[in-house]
């Protein structure tokens, strides 16, 4: 059993389909609700302020105000949950203050690869059993969050900076410290301030060959590292045919790599999309706060906004060393790899495993390339062998491995050597990021990942991708 | 095992350290290192790892780090301003921080000052004195006083009992409480 349910809750489906909002809630919070003038996070922020909750004031918080919020949920994971346990025992907090909101997620190096790793892991066991709060061992926690636990409006903290991930289902979901969760862990409670928010607007159709990660890598590429720093992104599609391109997987891909220019939250707001997702993959835990449907105000105030164009867009890779290095597929082509990774929590979707193991049916990983495949979750691994992608990777000559962020983080299943050279679809590209401080790590889509493991170099995927 | 926190208050005098643009968090502690141990001496071994992995041992007790734009960009691991506060390093002044660090380091009590113009107004190895009772710091060098940009009253009151877990165990609440 992967997942441990201390509290043996019921699982119920969420009222999605009728409404997502619970109406006498709705009833409390209805004027912010329906203010226009208020961007997402300024409303989220707002409801989840503690004065309002406790009050009922009308208090609206907007970008700047720093409020207390209450936390529905808040996560850590197997390289920041041991120090937030330590910062709670050296403060001398003994009691959480609701451990059916407190996660861990044992993801990063699982199964332990060595001996340090396990001490850790089992440090972690030990305080979820004393304090009986949700643990997941074996998937990745934001595909955890996803698929179990996410949901609308919600306040969701993690000692994780992908944590951002959840905003593909509309909740605020932000990264923090471990010592900062502990303090949510004891009061269920903590400071933001209100960001200022960037409005993006898309349009346009995808080229055969792009994807959702050559969208935010081209994104980043222009705004650069910090381009969203401290900031809100909201994503708004210029109408029904370019929303109905941006799957859940692809908004699951673009909110988690927003990270990577800085991003607190980036959010795609509830549309039917998010409520078919959220039907189809019922929440697990009914206890968790959120679940009410947030718009931004039709005349929300936006630090700035940005058009992008889908039709515009071409294959891209990011590298090496810093993200925000971006080329065109061009620029880079026919440079050698020792090793193509598809996989982690920004590309390890079951599109993603979809797409590579399209190009790679029939084909081999070029004999000079190792290719490493790494499901994002248990649930993904089992939807890749149902579906026949697993067979394929191995008949390639891939390697599939169990769900982790191992090779990403270079902690295990997939680390880099002395001055090799990867072509990754994992989340970032820092110097010794995945091994080596000589290793160079190349970011892009899993299609582009999958082209270059059959080339043994740097590859198009819009050849194999015709049909 | 050395189990005694560092607790950095007051007014703090150091060389500088001068990097440039984008010192994220896997240079500051690479994520292999700092997944195998909850000992924040430990950590410190590796910290500055991704620039140069005997950084620590180059230290001397007090220097300061002084940076360009976007200062620990990445990962949200605390192990950052950890591993830096407990090799030594007493204050890291950059351009601008990315916004985890900036919580973790006045969260664990390394003083972070964000001044704008810092770039080209600190050389190497220049001596740097840091009060983080009125946020600023001055280059002995060249007498040049610097103001770092304000942050609300209780991360200030956070830093000077030299962090949250300090500040918790002194008043038995979160300083954002108080507020």
């Amino acid at each position: 059993m992967l997942m441990n349910n201390p509290f043996n809750i019921k699982v119920v489906r969420m009222q999605t389909t009728s409404s997502p909002v619970r109406q006498q809630e709705r009833q409390d919070i209805s004027h912010i609700l329906d203010d226009e003038s208020l961007t997402f996070a300024e409303k989220v922020i707002s409801i989840k302020n503690i004065e309002t909750r406790d009050k009922k004031s009308r208090i609206k918080a907007t970008a700047g105000d720093i409020v207390i919020v209450n936390v529905d949920l808040a996560m850590a994971q197997d390289s920041t949950g041991p120090l937030a346990i330590r910062s709670l025992n050296e403060m001398g907090i003994d009691i959480l203050h609701d451990p059916s909101k407190a996660l861990l997620v044992i993801d990063h190096t699982f199964p332990a690869a060595d001996e340090k790793v396990a001490n850790l892991h089992a440090l972690i066991r030990d305080f979820v059993s004393k304090h009986n709060c949700m643990i997941v061992e074996g998937s990745i926690s934001h595909q955890h969050i996803l698929e179990y636990l996410a949901t609308p409006g919600m306040m969701l903290l993690g000692a994780d900076s992908h944590t951002c991930q959840a905003g593909c289902v509309s909740a605020f979901a932000s990264g923090i410290g471990s010592t900062e969760i502990a303090a949510v862990w004891a009061t269920g409670q903590l400071w933001l301030r209100v960001p200022e928010t960037i409005k993006i607007n898309l349009s346009g159709t995808f080229n055969k060959g792009v994807f959702a990660r050559d969208l935010i890598l081209d994104y980043i590429g222009k705004v650069g590292e910090e381009g969203a720093n401290y900031k809100a992104l909201e994503w708004k599609f210029s109408n029904d045919y370019v929303k109905r391109q941006f799957s859940m997987d692809s908004r699951a891909c673009i909110s988690n790599a927003s990270m990577e220019c800085g991003a607190k939250i980036s959010v795609f707001p509830l549309d039917e999309i998010t409520t078919k997702y959220l039907d189809e993959n019922p929440r697990i835990n009914n206890n968790i706060g959120g679940k009410i449907e947030i718009q931004p105000g039709t005349y929300a105030k936006y630090k700035d906004e940005f058009e992008i164009e889908c039709d515009k867009i071409e294959p891209q890779v990011s590298g090496p060393d810093n993200v925000d290095k971006v080329h065109s597929i061009g620029e880079l082509a026919d440079i050698e790899i020792d090793q193509a990774f598809i996989g982690s929590s920004t590309n390890g979707r079951i599109e993603d495993l979809e797409i590579a193991a399209r190009m790679l049916k029939g084909r081999k990983v070029h004999k000079n390339t190792r290719c490493v495949v790494t499901p994002a979750s248990v649930k993904v691994y089992q939807d890749a062998i149902r579906r026949g992608y697993v067979e394929i990777y191995l008949e390639s000559g891939a390697v599939f491995t169990n769900a982790t962020c191992g090779a990403c983080v270079g902690t295990h299943l997939g680390a880099l050597g002395e001055n090799e050279i990867c072509i990754s679809s994992s989340s970032r590209n820092f110097v010794g990021r995945m091994g080596a401080l000589s290793s160079k790590v190349y970011l892009a889509s899993p299609a582009t990942v999958a082209a270059s493991a059959i080339e043994g170099k740097i590859a198009d995927p819009r050849r194999y991708l015709l049909l | 095992m050395n189990d005694q926190p560092i607790i950095i208050t007051g007014i703090s005098k150091g060389r500088a350290w001068v990097f440039g643009d984008n010192i994220n968090t896997d240079i500051i502690i690479p994520f292999r290192f700092k997944s195998r141990t909850n000992d924040p001496y430990e950590m410190a071994k590796y910290a500055m790892y991704g620039f140069d992995p005997d950084f620590h041992k180059k230290i001397s007790k007090g220097d300061i780090l002084v940076a360009g734009r976007n200062f620990g960009g990445g990962s949200s691991r605390e192990q950052a301003p950890v591993a830096l506060k407990y090799a030594g390093i007493s204050a890291v002044m950059a351009e601008s921080f990315a916004r985890i660090f900036y919580r973790n380091a006045f969260t664990i009590g390394l003083p972070a000052l964000e001044i704008p113009e810092i770039r080209g107004k600190v050389n190497q190895g220049d001596e740097l004195k840091i009060d983080i009772t009125y946020f600023t710091a001055e280059n002995i060098r060249t007498k040049e006083i610097f103001h770092a940009r304000e942050v609300p009253e209780f991360m200030r009151q956070m830093l000077l009992e030299g962090g949250l877990v300090e500040y918790y165990k002194k008043y038995k609440q979160f300083p954002w409480i108080q507020s």
